[in-house]
């Protein structure tokens, strides 16, 4: 027999007093702290420091400070809730359009080689055809209004989100569908129980590239024909010199971006917990 | 009738097995006219150089391949396909990464259509009986090579199969794991009573596990020859007997 233990904690480790211990353990999260945010706290001190002392040009790099309290004017004045709120609308719809669409079609995609086959030249030829080069061709066929920014955001969101499951579908490990067929493994279950569970860490992978493509997409169809939302408000508050009120806004897109991710990051965690169990 | 199938079960028959494959547009004959009876109970090493069809055999057996003639019979009837009397140990583990020990072992019955319950009541025996006990709510990741291994003996015998197909199982461990896996093997064949077909390239281990030793050749022109191990259990690797017929099994190799 060749037992081994998955747990072998080391035995008879010193004894601490308790003050002591927890003074190590907050010297240690102080440390590990220091160690991961040291160099963006560091920046963001320099910028402080250095649009205060005149260092860089304050108009155009405006102290922290200054930037913070635009923040936080123009949440409070809910002047920045209605363009969080439809720049929210508008990426959050073409997301979900892109994975409605996306990844049904990519499993489909990833099952059946003839499908593949038929639509990867077209689908990567889309692919290479740049979401903001069609933007014109989308205004002109949906118009200036909703439908055309959110289509374009929907258009490049789409690719990742199926390209990713298409390919999570056909890297499933053969060997495994072969063991689940000496069970006598329907196609149906076979799907159901080993290829899907073994697509979702690269169904992931693209979702979160998505997410970072929607951001951008909006921001860049917000910029050129929009009259609310936080890209039309870093055009806008650029165009009337508020610079305060541009970064605020740059501030509350990068926060955007971050919060998908963290979210993606942690329903990943969930799904996938079998994928990092040791790491 | 039931007397009848009871002693019958888990027998093998081939009748003029033939296979060959296409390699770079040349066909290549694996499996010519074999013929063999494989008893109920009885344990069957398969050995012999790489490419000469061992693994090709096995499986044909499992039902993983056709064959290009002949036909395979299980209790004196003729198989197609993969079935519910058989079941597979593979050479590495193929565990399903985000299912528990006890998902992975309860798999082949839950996918056989039977409860959740029903399959992990069935599924802890196994895995008992391999054991694993505590282990059950780990991940495979989190097992070393002999226990995952461990884990796809569990699955192959929660389906109770009659025929145990094992393809080198243990040929990706260490000598020493590999050693006191042999010996639970045995003890696992002895308590199931299953018949097993096990392909090997260590003749040691044929020695050790199996009633007959079956050589296979390359090219599949000579017939195979078949070796009886006439040595009684527990088997002990350096008893004289042992070790004369595995000098006789490495004559057959034409190693000395």
């Amino acid at each position: 027999m060749t037992f081994q233990s998955l747990d072998s904690s080391p035995v008879g480790s010193v004894e601490v007093p308790p003050g002591v211990a927890l003074l190590r353990r907050g010297m240690g999260a102080a440390r590990s702290g220091l160690r991961r945010y040291g160099l963006l706290a560091a920046f963001l001190a320099l910028w402080q420091i250095g649009s205060t002392q005149g260092w860089i040009n304050a108009t155009v790099f405006p102290p922290l400070d200054a930037i913070l309290s635009a923040l936080w004017e123009g949440l409070t004045g809910g002047a920045l809730l209605d363009d969080i709120a439809i720049s929210l609308q508008r990426s959050g719809l073409a997301f979900a359009a892109a994975v409605a669409v996306g990844i049904p079609l990519g499993l489909f995609m990833g099952q059946i080689r003839a499908v593949e086959q038929a639509l990867d030249p077209i689908l990567q030829f889309f692919r290479q055809t740049s979401a903001l080069a069609l933007y014109p061709v989308f205004i002109l066929l949906l118009g200036l209004g909703e439908a055309s920014k959110v289509f374009v955001i929907f258009w490049a969101t789409l690719f990742p989100i199926l390209l990713a499951t298409t390919g999570g579908v056909k890297d499933v490990d053969r060997k495994l569908i072969e063991m689940a067929a000496t069970f006598g493994a329907s196609r149906t279950t076979i799907f159901r129980r080993v290829v899907l569970p073994a697509s979702v860490p690269s169904i992931f992978v693209g979702l979160r590239l998505s997410a970072t493509t929607a951001l951008l997409l909006l921001i860049a169809a917000e910029m050129i024909g929009a009259n609310k939302g936080l890209g039309f408000q870093v055009m806008n508050a650029q165009y009337n010199f508020q610079i305060p009120q541009m970064f605020a806004a740059i501030l509350l897109l990068a926060a955007l971006g971050l919060a998908a991710n963290a979210l993606l990051v942690t329903l990943q965690r969930r799904l996938c917990r079998w994928a990092d169990l040791t790491r | 009738m039931s007397v009848a199938q009871q002693t019958r079960r888990g027998e093998v028959t081939l009748r003029d097995l033939s296979k060959s494959f296409r390699l770079n547009g040349q066909p290549l004959q694996v499996l010519r006219n074999l013929s063999l009876d494989v008893r109920s109970g009885e344990v069957l090493a398969i050995v012999g150089p790489s490419g000469c069809g061992k693994t090709t055999l096995l499986r044909v057996l499992a039902g993983l391949e056709q064959p290009d003639r002949g036909e395979v019979l299980i209790d004196g009837h003729a198989v197609q396909g993969v079935g519910t009397e058989r079941a597979i140990i593979f050479q590495e583990p193929r565990l399903l990464p985000w299912l528990t020990v006890l998902g992975n072992v309860s798999f082949g019955l839950q996918v056989r259509g039977k409860s959740a319950a029903e399959a992990e009541a069935r599924a802890r025996h196994c895995i008992r009986l391999v054991g694993l006990a505590d282990f059950e709510d780990a991940y495979p990741r989190q097992l070393s090579g002999g226990m995952a291994q461990r884990v796809g003996i569990a699955r192959a015998l929660t389906v109770q199969p009659e025929i145990l197909l094992l393809d080198e199982p243990l040929g990706a461990l260490d000598a020493m794991t590999k050693q006191a896996m042999q010996e639970e093997l045995t003890r696992i064949w002895r308590e199931e009573q299953v018949t097993m077909i096990l392909v090997t390239h260590d003749l040691e281990e044929a020695i050790f596990l199996a009633d007959r030793v079956m050589v296979m050749q390359k090219g599949g022109t000579t017939p195979p020859r078949l070796i009886d191990v006439d040595l009684p259990r527990p088997r002990d690797r350096s008893e004289d007997r042992f070790v004369a017929l595995r000098r006789r099994l490495m004559q057959e190799f034409g190693l000395h």
